[in-house]
């Protein structure tokens, strides 16, 4: 949102809490040196993802039996499969189906928390309390089961598995929404709003939303490492990503069985995963952290 | 007491029937004829309409539900799509090493998360401090199946310190038992023992600067006296929650670890199950996770009770 448009708006304005001290934010979660240490592993990774097929010394699934199971070399950096692929060229592309599930996931997420933590919050009533019982039913269920169960009803593949796993984290969204917006619902700001004639649409939008996203991205960036993690662990399983297309869990599955000849095979998929997932939760620290800090700054420059 | 624990399970109760209504409405929401899909590749017509008739796909989708529900109250949670037997027979056979294995597990944690805490809070701030404290939060990003490879490969595979493989029970000997656990404990424990270090030991920091603890100390307590007889007590209640959030994920972990160290436990039959699109099977072990979740989570409110006098009010 620009100052612009903040001007234009009737009700919004400096004093309003959600555009305020938006810099302050992204300063706070700049200092910090693990935050941009752990964004600079994310953008480089994702870097890799897109260019995939410049970077990658071979093509992903072009087999070669002759030089299967070979260790680390200077032809195969870091050696090859159970049907001669290169570890390396897989690990790259791997990072493809990684970052896009979780993206994937994440979004489904959003969709299915966001809107309803809003409405339960905004409106309450029988319609917020069915929604909260729900979600709170969702949430109890042991997560990767739930998601195995989505998937062995819609079928593998990593469109589905993470839909699931979506759906699985959707509760945390939506306990957020619910509760950023129950804590503004009744701010002044939010009732000048309504009594100049704003529509629920309009208010929820210009005045509601920019208070629940901030909080809102703290949990992206978590769930973002959740899903890696997740889509790891469902394609290790065999129900993510179908073969012959290249996943981390799919290369730890490789890895496992054949564990007494390449042992070098645990290692590559593995670590990438564990610095994903690592450098999500850093971030989203971070992002915590920043606005923590620019939250008491603000409180104390009122 | 007793009324709190009565109150806390009436409450708990209603999840047990709304997750596997859950994945009934799933089954009817999925686009297609899930007989088909459930049928695999080439089926034949016959074989749907078996599948249809076994699933009672032609009646609609609260009478399935309440159907198996009212069949599970009895204690039958029918037959298995493909090998026609009770899947009752089948959850119960392999309960005992998932148990095993969840139980080692949390055991792990509780005991290696406590020492570190306990370690780490003797000396705040110190060296040793800020070690478990950072240890633990790197820990906490490794993922268990990874970890589980990574024990089997180095100890099992390349130096054959412990069996790597399968399971044995308690009854052909405790060594046996134990030596078949340790490993893949270990990595379905790592999490949790990370999570129940961080909880322990900011709690404890926090319990440790309260005025009781100060009155003690002034007392002429000795540091350790209060840590042990004063602190440990009160910093339980979010290690417990923890743990009690930590139970559900720990079985969702013993499916992975299960199929890595290839042992006869329900997380290899889920795999299976949905491999094979065995629907009742499934079904049941939804059902039994569940269970598993909803008793936890009893045991973690009665214990609040324990730790916290004034939560029983």
């Amino acid at each position: 949102m620009t100052n612009a448009t903040v001007l234009d708006d009737p009700v919004g304005g400096p004093d309003d809490p959600a555009t305020a001290g938006r810099a302050g934010i992204l300063r706070g979660i700049l200092r910090r040196r693990s935050t941009v240490v752990a964004g600079g592993f994310l953008l480089l990774l994702v870097a890799c993802a897109v260019l995939a097929p410049v970077i990658a010394p071979h093509d992903p699934d072009a087999q070669d039996v002759l030089q299967r199971l070979q260790p680390p070399s200077g032809e195969h950096l870091l050696g090859t499969d159970d049907y001669g692929r290169d570890v390396l060229s897989r690990l790259i592309y791997g990072a493809r189906v990684s970052l896009q599930a979780a993206v994937q996931a994440v979004v489904v997420a959003l969709l299915i928390g966001l809107p309803p933590g809003i409405v339960a919050g905004y409106w309450g009533g029988l319609l917020g309390a069915t929604l909260t019982r729900v979600m709170d039913a969702l949430m109890s269920a042991p997560s990767l089961v739930l998601a195995i169960t989505i998937v062995a009803v819609l079928g593998p593949g990593v469109t589905n598995a993470m839909l699931a796993v979506g759906l699985v984290m959707a509760p945390r969204f939506f306990r957020v929404a619910r509760a950023t917006t129950m804590d503004v619902r009744h701010e002044t700001y939010i009732e000048a709003s309504v009594a100049l004639g704003c529509s629920s649409l309009r208010t929820i939008g210009r005045h509601i939303l920019p208070n629940v996203m901030p909080p809102i991205v703290l949990v992206i960036s978590v769930s973002l490492g959740t899903a890696v993690a997740a889509e790891a662990s469902l394609s290790f399983l065999g129900l993510g990503v179908r073969p012959p297309a290249a996943s981390w869990g799919s290369m730890l599955s490789t890895a496992s069985s054949n564990m007494g000849i390449a042992p070098y095979l645990v290692w590559p998929p593995g670590v990438m995963i564990f610095l994903t997932v690592l450098a999500f939760t850093y971030l989203g620290d971070g992002v915590r952290k920043g606005m923590l800090r620019s939250r008491s700054a603000g409180s104390k420059e009122d | 007491m007793l009324r709190y624990a009565g109150k806390r399970l009436l409450a708990a109760i209603p999840l047990l029937f709304v997750v596997p209504l859950l994945v009934f409405l799933l089954i009817g929401l999925a686009p297609g004829d899930p007989a088909v899909v459930l049928a695999g590749d080439n089926p034949t017509p016959e074989r749907v309409a078996a599948i249809r008739d076994q699933l009672g796909l032609d009646d609609p989708v609260w009478e399935r539900y309440l159907r198996w529900v009212g069949a599970a109250l009895q204690g039958d949670l029918g037959t298995s799509l493909l090998s026609d037997q009770r899947v009752v027979d089948m959850l119960t056979r392999r309960m005992g090493t998932t148990m095993s294995l969840v139980l080692f597990a949390m055991v792990m944690a509780v005991v290696l998360g406590a020492a570190m805490a306990i370690v780490a809070s003797l000396r705040p701030g110190g060296l040793v401090d800020r070690l478990v404290n950072w240890l633990a939060s790197i820990a906490i990003a490794v993922p268990a199946f990874w970890f589980g490879l990574v024990l089997a490969s180095l100890f099992a595979v390349s130096y054959q310190l412990l069996p790597a493989f399968g399971f044995e029970p308690l009854s052909a000997g405790f060594w046996p038992w134990l030596s078949h656990l340790i490993l893949p404990g270990i990595a379905l424990g790592l999490l949790p023992a990370a999570e129940v270090t961080l909880q322990l030991r900011s709690a404890l920091g926090q319990v440790l600067r309260s005025d009781y603890v100060l009155n003690a100390r002034a007392k002429g307590l000795s540091r350790r006296a209060v840590l042990f007889k004063h602190s440990l007590k009160n910093a339980c209640i979010p290690v417990v929650t923890v743990l009690g959030f930590r139970v559900a994920e720990v079985l969702a972990g013993s499916v992975t670890i299960e199929i890595i160290y290839n042992m006869p436990g329900l997380g290899s039959l889920a795999v299976d199950s949905v491999l094979n699109r065995d629907i009742p099977v499934l079904l049941g072990f939804v059902l039994f996770s569940t269970s598993v979740v909803v008793v936890v989570n009893l045991l973690v409110d009665i214990s609040y009770g324990y730790f916290n006098p004034k939560v029983r009010a």
